[in-house]
């Protein structure tokens, strides 16, 4: 039965992508319409040639339910090496503009690149990973499978097609230019109704709990999930202009469409970089130090001061604008109260290893971890200092932010994330070990060095253009023109971009350790299914 | 007086005590007698059930 619901309801999108296909307004829509189409199309002929089939009923409620998750893992690695080589990219197209080929101008300038960067790797990489991890961390800290059966590879596989969607749309030139937002109505339809199963598929698991208590990297995953639809909804409110074209506007106008666009953002930051990210560290930083977390305690004050305080922090992307000052002060005052949280659920990561310090020598993974969280610690202090007013003035626009930003993603949600993927792969394989040990310290490396050239070149270039684009001679005039700071960034866009080539060489050994796990390392004795104490 | 003015008001007063004392009340809360024991058996909560969920039996109240 279910299944004629489903072909009726695939016949009916492929008829309408088809009809879109041809009424497509523009390039966009149309590209998007012919592969909307083609996907239904061919799920229509799979569903048609799978019913009437006789149902296998098979109880799995006695395990665990792995195969997304590991799908999950396959897709994080492989977006995140797409993310980072874009981002290479683009920062190779800053320091050698000849990058931006006259044959692809209008789909692979930097212009077009540069959401397709931030998207891949924030949504891409880092939603896959998160997606990945919480459906894992959830099952085991509930001591329950995954509620919904297949809704969860809905929410796997939506999930891919709205990258998709989102990522050929920028190139195509479909975006509704907001920062982190960029997808248009549609695809941010299509967001929504996998958003709500995934909201669905994790809070069932934690329903249908076995342990009394829900864990607490659940209730960072928990609140990741909320605020995420909250932001999205209200970001964007979009009327379509016509159901065959990809163009909306948006029902905010002005300075509030501004604040409401920067709430939207920063709590991208504080719910989804950060929130999620902590559930992660809450969750896996135990299970490779093989030791319960620091404080409990402090990890439930962590939690409600962080959610508390994340939210009102969006407004110091608008000093020195339209917005009013009261606004722009309150929002200042919030990200450097906002400090304190952020290192004590550090403090509460690192300390989790009192006792057990010595496991940075001889595991790399946990290294990885420790550093995640350190460079955590370094941009949640940054990051309030520029949020103040007269900070600000100095460092907004200028290539520090850019900086910041990058020790942040590629510290802390890169390196986190490389963890729980170096933790994940022999579980989820079943195997003993990785494939080598030696590769995670050259991955680790790579990668740190990679982050403090980028780190160290967008601090000298910002701070110089900051003061350059200020600097006045004796009658009051401004001494520079843009193009002379550009001039001037040359050779720190260059460093930027080499440290950009070793984080992304980093990543490529992980994916070849991991393949290598996979394929070579020992696979675990079958008879180890019962639970083992940590080894 | 027009809405915006109404619900700021309420922000500035009611609302900032409610979201002030849900805080509060949280910290109290967290150091109550008791609480170490307790969130000792929470904080281990990632070491048990790795390989697959419990069964009704083993189902912890």
């Amino acid at each position: 039965m279910s299944n004629y619901i489903k072909l009726i309801a695939l016949g009916l999108v492929t008829l309408f992508a088809a009809i879109g296909t041809n009424y497509a307004r523009d390039l966009a829509y149309q590209v998007h319409a012919i592969l909307v189409m083609l996907i239904a199309g061919g799920l229509f002929i799979w569903t048609l040639r799978n019913t009437e089939e006789p149902d296998i009923l098979v109880d799995r409620s006695g395990e665990y339910m792995d195969g997304v998750i590991r799908y999950g893992v396959i897709a994080t690695a492989f977006w995140g090496v797409v993310g980072f080589l874009a981002g290479t990219f683009i920062a190779f197209q800053l320091a050698f503009p000849v990058l931006n080929f006259e044959w692809a101008e209008g789909y692979l300038n930097f212009g077009r690149l540069r959401p397709l960067h931030t998207s891949a790797v924030i949504f891409a990489f880092g939603g896959n990973a998160l997606i990945a991890t919480s459906f894992y961390v959830v099952q085991r800290t509930s001591a329950a499978r995954l509620w919904g059966g297949n809704l969860a590879w809905f929410v796997f596989w939506g999930y891919q097609l709205f990258i998709v969607l989102a990522a050929t749309g920028y190139l195509l030139g479909g975006t509704q230019s907001k920062e982190y937002a960029e997808p248009e109505w549609y695809v941010d339809l299509w967001l929504t109704i996998v958003w709500v199963a995934y909201l669905a598929v994790f809070l069932g698991t934690i329903v249908k709990r076995k342990e009394p208590h829900i864990y607490v990297a659940n209730w960072f995953y928990l609140a990741f999930i909320v605020t995420i639809a909250m932001l999205h909804l209200v970001n964007n409110m979009t009327l379509p202009v016509s159901i065959w074209g990809s163009k909306s506007v948006i029902v905010w106008s002005g300075v509030q469409d501004a604040m409401i666009q920067w709430w939207y953002g920063h709590n991208a930051v504080g719910f989804f970089l950060t929130a999620g990210f902590l559930g992660m560290m809450y969750y896996f930083i135990p299970k490779q130090a093989e030791r319960p977390v620091f404080s409990y305690k402090l990890s439930i004050i962590h939690f409600w001061a962080l959610i508390f305080l994340y939210i009102w922090a969006g407004p110091h992307h608008l000093h020195y604008t339209a917005l009013p000052d009261w606004a722009s002060t309150l929002g200042m005052v919030f990200s450097v109260v906002l400090w304190m949280p952020s290192w004590g659920g550090m403090i509460n990561g690192l300390m989790t290893l009192s006792g057990a310090w010595d496991k940075l020598r001889t595991d790399p993974v946990i290294r990885m971890m420790v550093i995640s969280v350190g460079f955590y610690g370094m941009s949640t202090f940054e990051g309030p200092m520029m949020s103040i007013r007269a900070v600000n003035s100095l460092s907004h626009y200028t290539d520090w932010t850019i900086g910041h930003v990058h020790s942040g993603a590629l510290g802390w949600n890169g390196m986190i994330t490389f963890g729980a993927l170096y933790f994940l792969v022999p579980v989820l394989w079943k195997r003993e070990r990785l494939y080598s040990l030696q590769m995670v310290s050259w991955h680790f490396w790579l990668a740190t060095i990679g982050i403090v050239l980028y780190a160290a070149s967008m601090w000298v270039t910002g701070i110089m253009e900051g003061l350059m684009w200020r600097e006045v001679d004796a009658n009051g005039f401004l001494v520079n023109s843009f193009a002379d700071t550009v001039a001037a960034k040359f050779p720190m866009y260059v460093v930027r971009a080499l440290g950009g080539v070793l984080y992304v060489t980093g990543a490529l050994i992980m994916c070849y350790n991991l393949w290598m796990t996979v394929r070579r390392a020992p696979a675990k004795e079958a008879s180890l299914t019962v639970a083992v104490p940590a080894e | 007086m027009e809405d915006y003015t109404i619900l700021r008001q309420f922000a500035d007063s009611w609302m900032l005590l409610v979201l002030f004392a849900f805080f509060t009340g949280v910290v109290i809360w967290v150091f109550r007698p008791g609480a170490t024991k307790e969130y000792q058996d929470t904080a281990n909560i990632p070491f048990r059930h790795q390989d697959k969920p419990a069964t009704s039996q083993e189902a912890r109240k």
